[in-house]
């Protein structure tokens, strides 16, 4: 079947010198041929809507955060909450420092060591990483200086930056939040607006309390139905960009929508928002709802007694209009979604788990062809090999993704009273030193380490490699973690993409397993 | 920041889709809290046959002749995806690149090259290609990015409109230290934080921790 170019390629790339742009017609029809070409199994058609002046959840944070709005679209834009790692956020106080530039609102900027600490237990600051101490260190003194919260290695709230920042209340329903960090629309599961930025953008929004924004175009995500057992947001996301590409979200902010996603609950919601990065966006946002302030309610950073009153008040106008307008939408039956997995090195080289690994010969765009036989030859694969029984060498759990308390529990159902296989290394990362006790309050520690888990201290650890602990030489790795790229988790190492159940049933069966195949508990 | 108007140079061309960040810099390239001297970890995984003792990869366009002295990159879809290390972008331009030439490119790196005075320029994938094959054919003919008029310049004079936000070509062109312009609009800033403290004060009021 001849291959329709890229729906994103109809997108408007300029956008109108006007403060609220025509959404574009046009590329809705694209949409929706692209949507009824590419997969019919899965996308249903698009939803087509005349332009009104309704407002999207997107719309309402925006106009709630400009203070100037250019001429050409960019805007400067109130930052509420600061997040900065040690990784990255070093290097952006420190060069802050060196000029001479205050921290505007150090009472609403946190930080956090997640990168490259050590998660083995008994940590300090020596981290196998070389030169992972400077950066440790370099970020204590500047943060200390700074006079911003700080969650050094060894505080008990300490852990990765985007399972801190909702679980401890700093990121809150209609705020805007950045970090030096591309994951940071995290928290898009609450209804923050968050995104990732560089270093010096980081700098701008410490010493400025604002950043210039180009306003995004506006994509919405409906996923209807009911998804299936054994099925999760991991699933749905991994669906998606496969769907529609690493790049199909460029220059949008995504708002997740549709019945599946309200019987998400919270933890997952951040899950599908984690990786709305992955698919290209500028960030992904979720309406919140009783769910949402539920989990918020009670968080140490959040509002309390009559601000929390007033801020419930507020929260409850955020939401789309029923009526209101994307630039495009997508449809996409939840029912229809099994769990999925990648086989390459890029998050779009993603199938049901179940199914073969695809043929690049069948593609017909030369580039991607060229992307996909890199892959294969990267991962050790054969096109139309089953990727279910490919033996494994390790098993990782744990990341910004996919390492909170629920991610946990779903892994130790599967995992309780049973044994990881000989010759799979297996790891779990909690996701906070919060995440950590919780689970431990629950046993859930011993189920891992009696299955042959090892059990760690919070960190992002093997997410990637950062020349310290690795996965090694061409080890096929299943791993509830985000990127799938050559070398990340460490030189040569194969990862494929899934949700903590396909690890744990993978890390159970030596080989990459369906989690269904093990039954409902 | 050195204003960028004009600039001529020879462009590399690497035309793979879903460039990744950290395909440009490896993190262990990372080596110190520092922006410089981070060139030698450009592309390190694929530009070195041993990583560790600095081994060439002969095969690879940086290694090649004459594109070791490249400032322009042509590239494919989504270049600098992934993680928003800035380390890609002072990597990259410690090598010496001034301008990346693809169709489009991820959101946190493109901000990252507008800090640091490298020009995104995004140009329609069939454009790309025909100036990536033409490079090919005869290597090292020299391409012109003239961001004052968004023009790409080929050597034998045809021109390409290229698309950039406003916003972008405006700080490159001034050279502008972008703290200091914001700064500069500090009472829009205080009225709308007076006016939002009124209307949002849980935003404001964190509780002690």
């Amino acid at each position: 079947m001849a291959e329709l170019p890229h729906w994103n390629d109809y997108l408007p790339t300029q956008q109108p010198k006007a403060t609220h742009w025509a959404r574009s017609l046009e590329a809705k029809k694209v949409l929706l041929l692209r949507a009824m070409g590419k997969s019919p199994d899965t996308l249903l058609p698009t939803t087509m809507k005349s332009y009104s002046s309704t407002l999207t959840l997107f719309d309402r944070i925006w106009n709630q955060h400009v203070i100037k709005a250019g001429p050409s679209g960019a805007a400067i834009v109130a930052i509420d909450r600061v997040f900065l790692h040690e990784r990255t956020g070093s290097i952006a106080l420190k060069s802050l420092a060196d000029q001479g530039r205050q921290i505007r609102s150090p009472e609403r900027v946190f930080c956090t060591m997640d990168h490259i600490v050590d998660t083995f237990p008994g940590r300090g600051d020596e981290t196998r990483m070389p030169g992972g101490r400077e950066f440790i260190t370099t970020t204590r003194v500047a943060a200390r200086a700074a006079g911003i919260h700080l969650f050094d290695i060894g505080d008990p709230d300490q852990g990765i930056v985007h399972v801190v920042s909702p679980e401890q209340g700093i990121a809150l329903p209609g705020l805007t939040l950045v970090c030096p960090d591309s994951h940071t629309g995290t928290v898009g599961g609450l209804g923050a607006l968050g995104w990732g930025i560089g270093s010096s953008e980081a700098e701008h929004a410490l010493a400025t309390g604002t950043l210039v924004v180009e306003r995004p175009r506006q994509m919405r995500v409906r996923f209807e139905g009911r998804l299936g057992f054994g099925v999760s947001a991991k699933d749905m996301i991994l669906a998606l960009i496969g769907a529609h590409g690493a790049g199909g979200g460029v220059g949008c902010v995504v708002e997740f929508a549709g019945s599946a996603v309200r019987d998400l609950a919270v933890e997952a919601r951040l899950t599908l928002c984690n990786m709305a990065v992955e698919f290209g966006a500028f960030s992904g946002l979720i309406a919140p709802d009783d769910k949402t302030l539920s989990y918020v309610h009670n968080r140490r950073f959040a509002p309390q007694g009559p601000s929390w009153d007033r801020a419930v008040a507020h929260w409850r106008t955020l939401g789309t209009d029923p009526e209101a307008c994307f630039d495009a939408e997508v449809v996409i039956d939840a029912g229809a979604i099994g769990p999925r997995i990648t086989w390459g090195t890029s998050p779009q080289h993603e199938i049901a788990i179940d199914e073969a690994v695809p043929d690049p010969a069948r593609e017909s765009d030369a580039k991607r062809r060229q992307a996909m036989e890199r892959a294969l030859a990267y991962m050790g694969l054969q096109p139309g090999a089953p990727l279910i029984g490919q033996p494994i060498d390790a098993a990782f759990i744990g990341s910004c993704t996919n390492s909170r308390l629920s991610d946990l529990r779903a892994a130790a159902e599967l995992l309780n009273g049973r044994r990881v296989a000989a010759g799979v290394k297996a790891i779990c990362v909690p996701g906070s030193s919060r995440v950590k006790r919780e689970a431990e309050a629950e046993g859930l520690d011993r189920i891992f380490t009696d299955a042959g888990f090892e059990w760690r201290e919070s960190g992002c650890s093997m997410c990637f490699f950062a020349g310290g602990e690795s996965f090694g030489q061409g080890q096929r790795v299943v791993t509830s973690t985000n990127r799938n790229f050559e070398n990340r988790q460490g030189p040569a190492t194969r990862s494929h993409l899934a949700s903590p159940v396909t690890v744990a049933a993978s890390a159970l069966a030596g080989c990459i397993a369906d989690a269904r195949q093990f039954g409902k508990p | 920041m050195e204003p960028f108007v004009r600039h001529t140079g020879i462009a590399a061309p690497l035309l793979r889709i879903n460039i990744d960040t950290d395909a440009i810099i490896p993190s262990r390239e990372m080596k110190r809290v520092s922006k410089e001297g981070l060139g030698e970890g450009l592309f390190a995984n694929w530009r070195y046959r041993d990583v560790a003792s600095r081994a060439e990869e002969p095969g690879f366009v940086l290694n090649r002749a004459p594109w070791r002295q490249a400032s322009i990159l042509l590239a494919g879809a989504n270049f600098g995806c992934g993680s928003s290390r800035e380390h890609a972008v002072w990597a990259l331009k410690d090598f010496g690149f001034l301008a990346i030439v693809a169709p489009s490119f991820g959101s946190i790196f493109h901000g990252n090259c507008v800090r640091n005075g490298i020009v995104p320029v995004e140009l329609d994938e069939s454009q790309v290609a025909v100036l990536a094959a033409a490079e090919e054919a005869k290597p090292g003919r020299p391409l012109t990015i003239d961001l004052e008029n968004c023009q790409l310049v080929d050597a034998d004079g045809s021109s390409h409109a290229f698309r950039i936000a406003e916003q972008a070509r405006h700080l490159l062109l001034e050279g502008l230290d972008p703290i200091a312009a914001t700064l500069a609009e500090d009472q829009h800033i205080q009225n709308f934080l007076e006016r939002d403290r009124r209307e949002r004060p849980w935003v404001y009021e964190l509780p002690s921790a």
